[in-house]
């Protein structure tokens, strides 16, 4: 299996093959953090850049601390204080970072298909940190090392993702990479956060949790995006956790060794009770400490196939 | 590829390997302190292999380790296949220890470069040997092995394959003729 691809878009564009080639890379990575010397000179002399439309502290740092343990030089650009605010296009500001001989742009940014705008423009390498409603691969791509960590494999299982898939491109990229692994992927949220037409990714819809908790093997518990745009429909705050929040409660109902994940930052009390955020079902602090793993197999790739086709 | 000779039959393998255990142990005034690290994939079967005879020997047993070297080659942008990047597992600190690095051909000298390199990242041996099964001449590079197992004249068209039962069929060294 070879990575050819100069680019990681989104878990749609990859083979069932691509996907487990990162996940057996990231395996390797993994010890690298174990280390006394955190770091390996794979990427030495290569740069990449952070390019962030959105906040974000988790993925960006993963990021960054991921492409350092590589040797990589990182540069972040906060666009609040760049030239974006005078209105510099995104092309524009990709081909001036790639004018500065920069070899990865890792993006953030609000609209979906962005990061497949700006890598079509470009002949460096991008990497999706996140566009809009779309894909945000490295977080499907940790959350589905974790599980297969956990749980021995990924074929077969059942895993329940929970809340606002409306407004979650963790939950799209978490579809496409589960049921290409051959997983049956469960949507439980109400029916104001479930989109139109998502039943087409061959996911199942069930509004009802503790039905769906009876029966899988892991739970992804989305964060309510309550920032997306305001005056969308929202169930109310308290309201949502009476009846979708998973409590202790909802859970010793559940399989006695469920997995337990949410991309973070938790809203505690809204999607997931506290004692269940901290409790020994949860994965969540092995997901962050994975997702460094994942995010240096993925600027490994992309790198490595930009040097085959060079 | 086409064969050519057999160098090395399963036989010769393991007495190869035995001398070379006796070997490391008469240098090393016995097995204490003693860590042998294979490199990744052929290089950590000898090494599990050399421990075992150690054992043997001195009824003594020896830490192994393995260890991967493809985040460390210097020739990585310039690589024509994409190398695999595979586990490296040394779960003991190996501060103030003699190491023996194992692996099954030396060439070019660069998989060694490439290895102290990594092993440096993993703290301060007391020292580095280098045992490998076969030696085919035309480094490019200052290193040398302490033990040897065979040494094998070869051109630059050929290459020479080792093959060990952990991972391919059978036991035996090959020089092949490059197409």
């Amino acid at each position: 299996m070879i990575w050819t691809k100069k680019d990681l878009l989104g878990l749609e564009y990859l083979t069932k093959e691509e996907i487990e080639l990162i996940l057996d890379t990231a395996e390797s990575f993994k010890e690298v953090s174990t280390r006394e010397i955190k770091k390996v000179p794979a990427l030495r002399g290569k740069t990449a850049v952070n390019l962030f439309y959105e906040p974000s502290t988790r993925t960006r740092v993963s990021f960054e601390v991921a492409a350092k343990r590589l040797s990589a030089d990182v540069i972040n650009i906060a666009t609040e204080t760049s030239s974006v605010r005078k209105g510099e296009t995104l092309i524009d500001t990709g081909k001036n970072i790639q004018a500065l001989k920069a070899d990865i742009i890792i993006m953030r940014h609000n609209c979906s298909g962005a990061a497949n705008m700006l890598a079509r423009a470009l002949d460096i390498s991008v990497v999706n940190a996140g566009d809009g409603w779309h894909e945000h691969p490295t977080q499907a791509l940790l959350d589905i090392f974790t599980l297969k960590e956990k749980l021995g494999k990924i074929k077969g299982l059942n895993v329940a993702i929970v809340g606002d898939i409306a407004h979650s491109r963790v939950a799209r990229s978490n579809i496409w990479g589960l049921t290409k692994l051959g997983a049956e992927v469960i949507l439980c949220a109400p029916e104001m956060l479930l989109p139109v037409g998502i039943e087409l990714t061959g996911a199942c819809i069930s509004t009802n949790i503790d039905e769906v908790l009876e029966k899988v093997d892991a739970v992804n518990v989305l964060r309510m995006q309550f920032e997306r745009d305001e005056g969308a429909a929202f169930p109310e705050q308290l309201d949502y956790f009476k009846k979708y929040g998973i409590t202790e409660q909802r859970l010793s109902k559940a399989k006695k060794d469920i997995v337990v994940m949410h991309p973070g930052p938790i809203n505690r009390g809204i999607e997931m009770s506290s004692a269940v955020a901290d409790g020994v079902n949860s994965v969540i602090l092995e997901q962050v400490t994975n997702g460094i793993a994942v995010r240096m197999a993925v600027l490994f790739l992309v790198s490595q196939a930009k040097d085959a086709g060079r | 590829m086409k064969e050519k000779v057999k160098i090395l039959d399963q036989e010769g393998i393991s007495r190869a390997i035995m001398r070379i255990s006796h070997e490391i142990i008469e240098r090393n005034k016995g097995a204490s302190g003693l860590c042998i690290i294979g490199i990744r994939n052929r290089g950590v079967y000898i090494a599990e292999r050399i421990a075992d005879c150690i054992k043997k020997i001195e009824g003594a047993d020896v830490l192994t380790g393995a260890l991967d070297i493809t985040l460390y080659r210097d020739d990585l942008a310039l690589a024509s296949g994409q190398p695999l990047v595979r586990k490296t597992e040394i779960d003991f600190d190996i501060n103030d220890k003699n190491l023996v690095l194992v692996d099954d051909v030396l060439y070019t000298g660069r998989t060694i470069r490439a290895a102290l390199d990594a092993l440096i990242d993993f703290g301060s041996p007391r020292s580095i040997q280098l045992a490998v099964l076969v030696d085919r001449g035309h480094r490019e590079l200052p290193i040398r092995a302490d033990f040897v197992g065979k040494n094998i004249p070869t051109s630059n068209k050929e290459s020479v394959e080792v093959r060990l039962r952990e991972f391919d069929i059978s036991d035996e060294v090959l020089i092949v003729e490059k197409e």
